[in-house]
Protein backbone atom coordinates (compact mmCIF):
# COMPACT_ATOMS: atom_id res chain seq x y z
CA UNK A 1 0.00 0.00 0.00
CA UNK A 2 2.63 2.40 0.54
CA UNK A 3 3.78 2.01 -3.20
CA UNK A 4 0.79 3.68 -4.00
CA UNK A 5 1.13 6.55 -1.97
CA UNK A 6 4.62 7.13 -2.86
CA UNK A 7 3.44 7.05 -6.55
CA UNK A 8 0.57 9.47 -5.62
CA UNK A 9 2.79 12.09 -4.47
CA UNK A 10 5.37 11.55 -7.25
CA UNK A 11 2.15 12.17 -9.49
CA UNK A 12 1.07 14.93 -7.99
CA UNK A 13 4.08 16.50 -8.11
CA UNK A 14 4.43 15.85 -11.40
CA UNK A 15 1.60 18.13 -12.22
CA UNK A 16 1.77 20.98 -9.70
CA UNK A 17 5.31 21.63 -11.74
CA UNK A 18 3.21 21.35 -15.12
CA UNK A 19 1.02 23.69 -14.15
CA UNK A 20 3.22 25.90 -12.60
CA UNK A 21 6.96 25.73 -14.87
CA UNK A 22 7.32 28.86 -16.62
CA UNK A 23 8.90 26.92 -19.25
CA UNK A 24 6.67 25.07 -21.96
CA UNK A 25 9.14 21.93 -22.78
CA UNK A 26 9.66 21.13 -19.03
CA UNK A 27 5.64 21.41 -18.41
CA UNK A 28 5.53 18.75 -21.13
CA UNK A 29 8.22 16.35 -19.44
CA UNK A 30 6.18 17.00 -16.07
CA UNK A 31 3.24 15.71 -17.60
CA UNK A 32 5.02 12.70 -19.35
CA UNK A 33 6.26 11.75 -15.66
CA UNK A 34 2.69 11.66 -14.33
CA UNK A 35 1.69 9.31 -17.13
CA UNK A 36 4.74 6.92 -16.07
CA UNK A 37 3.37 7.27 -12.48
CA UNK A 38 0.06 6.16 -13.67
CA UNK A 39 0.88 3.24 -15.56
CA UNK A 40 3.39 1.69 -12.57
CA UNK A 41 0.54 2.19 -10.34
CA UNK A 42 -1.44 0.30 -13.27
CA UNK A 43 1.34 -2.59 -13.19
CA UNK A 44 1.18 -2.78 -8.72
CA UNK A 45 -2.94 -3.11 -9.73
CA UNK A 46 -2.05 -5.93 -11.83
CA UNK A 47 -3.23 -4.86 -14.97
CA UNK A 48 -0.50 -5.68 -17.83
CA UNK A 49 -2.87 -4.65 -20.76
CA UNK A 50 -3.97 -0.73 -18.99
CA UNK A 51 -0.16 -0.36 -17.77
CA UNK A 52 1.29 -1.34 -21.25
CA UNK A 53 -1.43 1.16 -23.27
CA UNK A 54 -0.61 3.77 -20.91
CA UNK A 55 3.12 3.63 -21.32
CA UNK A 56 2.97 3.65 -25.20
CA UNK A 57 0.18 6.33 -25.69
CA UNK A 58 2.24 8.68 -23.34
CA UNK A 59 5.18 7.99 -25.08
CA UNK A 60 3.37 9.15 -28.86
CA UNK A 61 1.61 11.96 -27.19
CA UNK A 62 5.02 13.19 -25.52
CA UNK A 63 6.47 13.05 -29.58
CA UNK A 64 3.60 15.12 -30.49
CA UNK A 65 3.45 17.64 -27.91
CA UNK A 66 7.34 17.71 -28.06
CA UNK A 67 7.01 18.50 -31.57
CA UNK A 68 4.64 21.32 -31.34
CA UNK A 69 6.17 23.14 -28.25
CA UNK A 70 9.61 23.04 -29.22
CA UNK A 71 8.55 25.47 -32.18
CA UNK A 72 6.35 28.07 -30.71
CA UNK A 73 7.47 30.63 -28.36
CA UNK A 74 9.32 28.45 -25.19
CA UNK A 75 7.75 30.88 -22.44
CA UNK A 76 4.25 31.00 -20.67
CA UNK A 77 2.82 34.37 -21.32
CA UNK A 78 3.08 36.34 -17.87
CA UNK A 79 -0.55 37.29 -16.28
CA UNK A 80 -1.53 39.23 -13.06
CA UNK A 81 -2.43 36.93 -9.65
CA UNK A 82 -6.07 37.63 -9.86
CA UNK A 83 -7.75 37.60 -5.76
CA UNK A 84 -11.50 36.71 -6.76
CA UNK A 85 -10.60 33.71 -9.47
CA UNK A 86 -8.35 32.48 -6.79
CA UNK A 87 -10.99 32.65 -3.99
CA UNK A 88 -13.16 31.35 -6.18
CA UNK A 89 -11.38 28.71 -7.52
CA UNK A 90 -10.62 27.36 -3.55
CA UNK A 91 -14.45 27.50 -2.50
CA UNK A 92 -15.51 25.00 -5.29
CA UNK A 93 -12.59 22.68 -4.43
CA UNK A 94 -13.52 22.48 -0.74
CA UNK A 95 -17.16 21.77 -1.76
CA UNK A 96 -16.20 19.74 -4.16
CA UNK A 97 -13.73 17.60 -1.26
CA UNK A 98 -16.83 17.64 1.28
CA UNK A 99 -19.13 16.02 -0.70
CA UNK A 100 -16.81 13.69 -2.25
CA UNK A 101 -16.23 12.70 1.08
CA UNK A 102 -19.85 11.90 1.43
CA UNK A 103 -20.24 10.45 -1.83
CA UNK A 104 -16.81 8.04 -1.27
CA UNK A 105 -18.34 7.12 2.26
CA UNK A 106 -20.86 4.73 0.77
CA UNK A 107 -18.62 2.74 -1.72
CA UNK A 108 -17.38 -0.20 -1.24
CA UNK A 109 -13.82 -0.77 0.50
CA UNK A 110 -10.74 -0.40 -2.20
CA UNK A 111 -9.59 -3.14 -4.02
CA UNK A 112 -13.28 -4.92 -2.58
CA UNK A 113 -15.34 -4.62 -5.49
CA UNK A 114 -19.19 -6.08 -5.52
CA UNK A 115 -18.55 -8.23 -8.08
CA UNK A 116 -21.93 -9.12 -9.34
CA UNK A 117 -22.14 -9.11 -13.03
CA UNK A 118 -17.66 -8.90 -13.43
CA UNK A 119 -18.07 -12.41 -11.46
CA UNK A 120 -19.95 -13.96 -13.67
CA UNK A 121 -17.47 -12.84 -16.28
CA UNK A 122 -14.74 -14.48 -14.63
CA UNK A 123 -15.99 -17.82 -13.73
CA UNK A 124 -17.52 -18.40 -17.03
CA UNK A 125 -15.21 -15.66 -19.75
CA UNK A 126 -12.76 -18.62 -21.05
CA UNK A 127 -15.50 -21.08 -21.83
CA UNK A 128 -18.15 -19.18 -22.96
CA UNK A 129 -15.57 -16.77 -25.25
CA UNK A 130 -12.82 -19.01 -25.80
CA UNK A 131 -10.25 -16.15 -24.90
CA UNK A 132 -7.38 -16.79 -22.50
CA UNK A 133 -6.99 -12.77 -21.82
CA UNK A 134 -10.19 -11.90 -19.97
CA UNK A 135 -9.74 -8.54 -21.23
CA UNK A 136 -9.82 -9.30 -24.62
CA UNK A 137 -12.88 -11.39 -24.21
CA UNK A 138 -14.81 -7.87 -22.03
CA UNK A 139 -13.03 -5.62 -24.30
CA UNK A 140 -14.18 -7.59 -27.63
CA UNK A 141 -17.15 -9.92 -26.42
CA UNK A 142 -19.22 -9.02 -23.92
CA UNK A 143 -18.44 -5.11 -23.97
CA UNK A 144 -18.35 -4.82 -28.44
CA UNK A 145 -20.16 -1.91 -28.44
CA UNK A 146 -18.05 0.03 -26.11
CA UNK A 147 -14.74 -0.65 -28.39
CA UNK A 148 -16.88 0.17 -31.73
CA UNK A 149 -17.59 3.44 -30.00
CA UNK A 150 -14.20 4.22 -28.77
CA UNK A 151 -13.30 3.43 -32.78
CA UNK A 152 -15.47 5.79 -33.60
CA UNK A 153 -14.10 8.25 -31.63
CA UNK A 154 -10.73 7.99 -32.46
CA UNK A 155 -12.10 7.78 -36.36
CA UNK A 156 -14.11 11.63 -35.32
CA UNK A 157 -10.96 13.09 -34.30
CA UNK A 158 -8.70 12.12 -37.08
CA UNK A 159 -11.52 13.23 -39.32
CA UNK A 160 -11.47 16.51 -37.39
CA UNK A 161 -8.35 17.09 -37.30
CA UNK A 162 -7.71 16.77 -41.38
CA UNK A 163 -10.48 18.91 -42.22
CA UNK A 164 -9.20 21.63 -39.54
CA UNK A 165 -5.39 21.56 -40.34
CA UNK A 166 -6.11 20.82 -44.35
CA UNK A 167 -4.36 23.65 -46.44
CA UNK A 168 -7.17 24.71 -48.92
CA UNK A 169 -9.06 26.41 -46.13
CA UNK A 170 -6.48 28.69 -45.45
CA UNK A 171 -6.21 30.29 -48.59
CA UNK A 172 -8.78 33.01 -49.60
CA UNK A 173 -10.99 33.37 -52.72
CA UNK A 174 -11.41 36.94 -53.01
CA UNK A 175 -9.54 40.24 -51.76
CA UNK A 176 -12.31 41.13 -49.70
CA UNK A 177 -12.10 38.14 -47.80
CA UNK A 178 -8.61 39.38 -46.62
CA UNK A 179 -8.58 41.08 -42.94
CA UNK A 180 -12.47 40.34 -42.50
CA UNK A 181 -12.02 37.01 -41.24
CA UNK A 182 -8.63 37.40 -39.59
CA UNK A 183 -6.55 35.37 -42.31
CA UNK A 184 -3.01 36.42 -41.96
CA UNK A 185 -1.14 37.15 -45.75
CA UNK A 186 0.95 34.74 -46.59
CA UNK A 187 3.62 37.00 -46.94
CA UNK A 188 3.80 37.69 -43.10
CA UNK A 189 3.51 34.41 -42.44
CA UNK A 190 6.72 33.21 -44.75
CA UNK A 191 8.63 36.37 -43.39
CA UNK A 192 8.67 35.25 -40.06
CA UNK A 193 9.99 32.23 -40.75
CA UNK B 1 21.62 15.94 -44.86
CA UNK B 2 17.73 15.37 -44.05
CA UNK B 3 16.92 14.06 -40.84
CA UNK B 4 18.85 13.55 -37.67
CA UNK B 5 22.50 12.77 -37.43
CA UNK B 6 23.88 9.76 -38.13
CA UNK B 7 23.79 7.78 -34.81
CA UNK B 8 20.38 8.11 -34.68
CA UNK B 9 19.93 6.91 -38.21
CA UNK B 10 21.87 3.96 -37.22
CA UNK B 11 19.44 3.25 -34.18
CA UNK B 12 16.68 3.48 -35.88
CA UNK B 13 17.35 1.44 -38.96
CA UNK B 14 18.54 -1.45 -36.22
CA UNK B 15 15.30 -0.93 -33.76
CA UNK B 16 12.53 -0.05 -36.36
CA UNK B 17 11.92 -3.69 -37.15
CA UNK B 18 12.03 -5.04 -34.31
CA UNK B 19 9.53 -2.17 -32.55
CA UNK B 20 7.18 -3.42 -35.73
CA UNK B 21 7.18 -7.11 -34.53
CA UNK B 22 6.93 -6.28 -30.94
CA UNK B 23 3.87 -4.26 -32.28
CA UNK B 24 2.28 -7.22 -34.59
CA UNK B 25 3.05 -9.49 -31.95
CA UNK B 26 0.91 -7.76 -29.47
CA UNK B 27 -2.08 -7.32 -31.81
CA UNK B 28 -2.31 -10.98 -32.92
CA UNK B 29 -1.42 -12.57 -29.25
CA UNK B 30 -3.83 -10.39 -27.85
CA UNK B 31 -6.55 -12.88 -26.93
CA UNK B 32 -3.81 -15.08 -25.04
CA UNK B 33 -1.30 -12.26 -23.63
CA UNK B 34 -1.77 -8.60 -22.25
CA UNK B 35 -2.48 -6.12 -24.86
CA UNK B 36 -4.88 -6.08 -27.90
CA UNK B 37 -5.27 -4.32 -30.75
CA UNK B 38 -5.03 -0.37 -29.43
CA UNK B 39 -1.61 -1.16 -27.54
CA UNK B 40 -0.54 -3.11 -30.77
CA UNK B 41 -1.82 -0.85 -33.38
CA UNK B 42 0.35 2.68 -30.90
CA UNK B 43 3.43 0.25 -31.26
CA UNK B 44 3.00 0.02 -35.32
CA UNK B 45 2.22 3.90 -35.45
CA UNK B 46 5.14 4.47 -33.36
CA UNK B 47 7.37 2.57 -35.60
CA UNK B 48 6.59 4.80 -38.61
CA UNK B 49 7.03 8.41 -36.51
CA UNK B 50 10.25 7.39 -35.60
CA UNK B 51 11.31 6.39 -39.60
CA UNK B 52 9.36 10.24 -40.09
CA UNK B 53 11.87 12.15 -36.87
CA UNK B 54 14.87 9.80 -37.43
CA UNK B 55 14.70 10.29 -41.43
CA UNK B 56 12.40 12.46 -42.98
CA UNK B 57 9.00 13.47 -43.38
CA UNK B 58 9.86 12.41 -47.11
CA UNK B 59 10.98 8.94 -46.29
CA UNK B 60 8.18 8.47 -44.01
CA UNK B 61 5.52 9.24 -47.00
CA UNK B 62 7.29 7.05 -49.07
CA UNK B 63 7.04 4.08 -46.68
CA UNK B 64 2.89 4.57 -45.81
CA UNK B 65 1.50 7.94 -47.74
CA UNK B 66 -0.47 10.08 -46.15
CA UNK B 67 -3.51 8.50 -48.55
CA UNK B 68 -2.82 4.64 -47.47
CA UNK B 69 -2.91 5.86 -44.05
CA UNK B 70 -6.31 7.83 -44.11
CA UNK B 71 -7.41 4.50 -46.31
CA UNK B 72 -6.32 1.53 -44.19
CA UNK B 73 -7.51 3.91 -41.12
CA UNK B 74 -11.09 3.42 -42.91
CA UNK B 75 -10.49 0.33 -43.91
CA UNK B 76 -9.95 -1.05 -40.44
CA UNK B 77 -12.65 0.60 -38.96
CA UNK B 78 -14.68 -0.81 -41.62
CA UNK B 79 -14.28 -4.29 -41.60
CA UNK B 80 -15.06 -4.29 -37.54
CA UNK B 81 -18.35 -2.89 -38.18
CA UNK B 82 -18.33 -5.68 -41.00
CA UNK B 83 -17.35 -8.57 -38.50
CA UNK B 84 -20.58 -6.84 -36.08
CA UNK B 85 -22.38 -7.39 -39.22
CA UNK B 86 -21.74 -10.33 -39.71
CA UNK B 87 -22.77 -11.66 -36.27
CA UNK B 88 -26.12 -10.18 -36.48
CA UNK B 89 -26.53 -11.81 -39.98
CA UNK B 90 -25.46 -15.24 -38.73
CA UNK B 91 -26.72 -15.28 -35.20
CA UNK B 92 -29.39 -12.07 -34.60
CA UNK B 93 -27.22 -10.05 -32.36
CA UNK B 94 -25.07 -7.46 -33.32
CA UNK B 95 -21.01 -8.08 -32.76
CA UNK B 96 -22.25 -12.08 -31.75
CA UNK B 97 -18.83 -14.11 -31.59
CA UNK B 98 -20.67 -16.62 -34.09
CA UNK B 99 -17.42 -18.52 -35.22
CA UNK B 100 -16.21 -21.87 -33.14
CA UNK B 101 -14.57 -21.03 -30.39
CA UNK B 102 -11.86 -23.55 -30.36
CA UNK B 103 -9.69 -24.82 -27.57
CA UNK B 104 -8.34 -22.00 -25.36
CA UNK B 105 -4.43 -20.64 -25.29
CA UNK B 106 -4.28 -21.65 -29.21
CA UNK B 107 -3.28 -18.67 -31.51
CA UNK B 108 -6.64 -19.96 -33.58
CA UNK B 109 -9.22 -19.57 -31.08
CA UNK B 110 -11.52 -17.67 -29.13
CA UNK B 111 -13.70 -17.05 -32.67
CA UNK B 112 -14.20 -13.15 -33.54
CA UNK B 113 -11.84 -11.35 -31.17
CA UNK B 114 -8.68 -11.91 -32.87
CA UNK B 115 -10.25 -10.75 -36.51
CA UNK B 116 -11.53 -7.77 -34.23
CA UNK B 117 -8.33 -7.06 -32.51
CA UNK B 118 -6.56 -7.07 -36.34
CA UNK B 119 -9.21 -4.78 -37.47
CA UNK B 120 -8.28 -2.34 -34.46
CA UNK B 121 -4.65 -2.53 -34.37
CA UNK B 122 -4.69 -1.63 -38.39
CA UNK B 123 -7.42 1.31 -37.66
CA UNK B 124 -5.17 2.70 -34.20
CA UNK B 125 -1.97 2.59 -36.20
CA UNK B 126 -2.81 4.12 -39.09
CA UNK B 127 -4.90 7.09 -37.76
CA UNK B 128 -2.49 8.08 -35.06
CA UNK B 129 0.18 8.61 -38.16
CA UNK B 130 -2.22 10.38 -39.72
CA UNK B 131 -2.62 12.82 -37.02
CA UNK B 132 1.21 13.66 -36.80
CA UNK B 133 1.20 13.33 -40.62
CA UNK B 134 -1.49 16.04 -40.31
CA UNK B 135 0.01 17.98 -37.85
CA UNK B 136 3.44 18.33 -39.47
CA UNK B 137 2.36 18.64 -43.02
CA UNK B 138 -0.59 20.46 -43.19
CA UNK B 139 -0.53 22.84 -39.84
CA UNK B 140 1.39 25.18 -41.35
CA UNK B 141 1.37 27.63 -45.15
CA UNK B 142 3.36 26.00 -47.38
CA UNK B 143 6.86 27.34 -48.86
CA UNK B 144 7.26 28.12 -51.90
CA UNK B 145 9.46 25.58 -52.45
CA UNK B 146 6.79 22.95 -51.35
CA UNK B 147 4.33 24.81 -53.55
CA UNK B 148 6.41 23.56 -56.89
Amino acid sequence: MTVFYVLMVFMIIGAIVAVETKNMLSAVIAVGAVGVGASVIFLFLRAPDIAITQVIVEVLSLIILIRVTIRADNYAIERRQDNFANIVGLVFVGLFLVFAFWAYKGLPEFGNPLMRVSSSYLREGTRETGAANIVASVILDYRAYDTLGEAIVLFTSILGAFVILRPKGRKHTSEKDKGSFGIIEDKEIKGSR
Amino acid sequence: MEGMTKIVKTVARLVIGFILLYGASIVIYGHITPGGGFAGGVFISIAYVLIMLAFSKKVAMRKLSNFAASLSDNLGAFSFFIIGLLGSIFSGYFLYNFINHGTPFRLVSAGTIPLSNIAIGVKVGASLYAILVALSIYGRVLTEKEEE
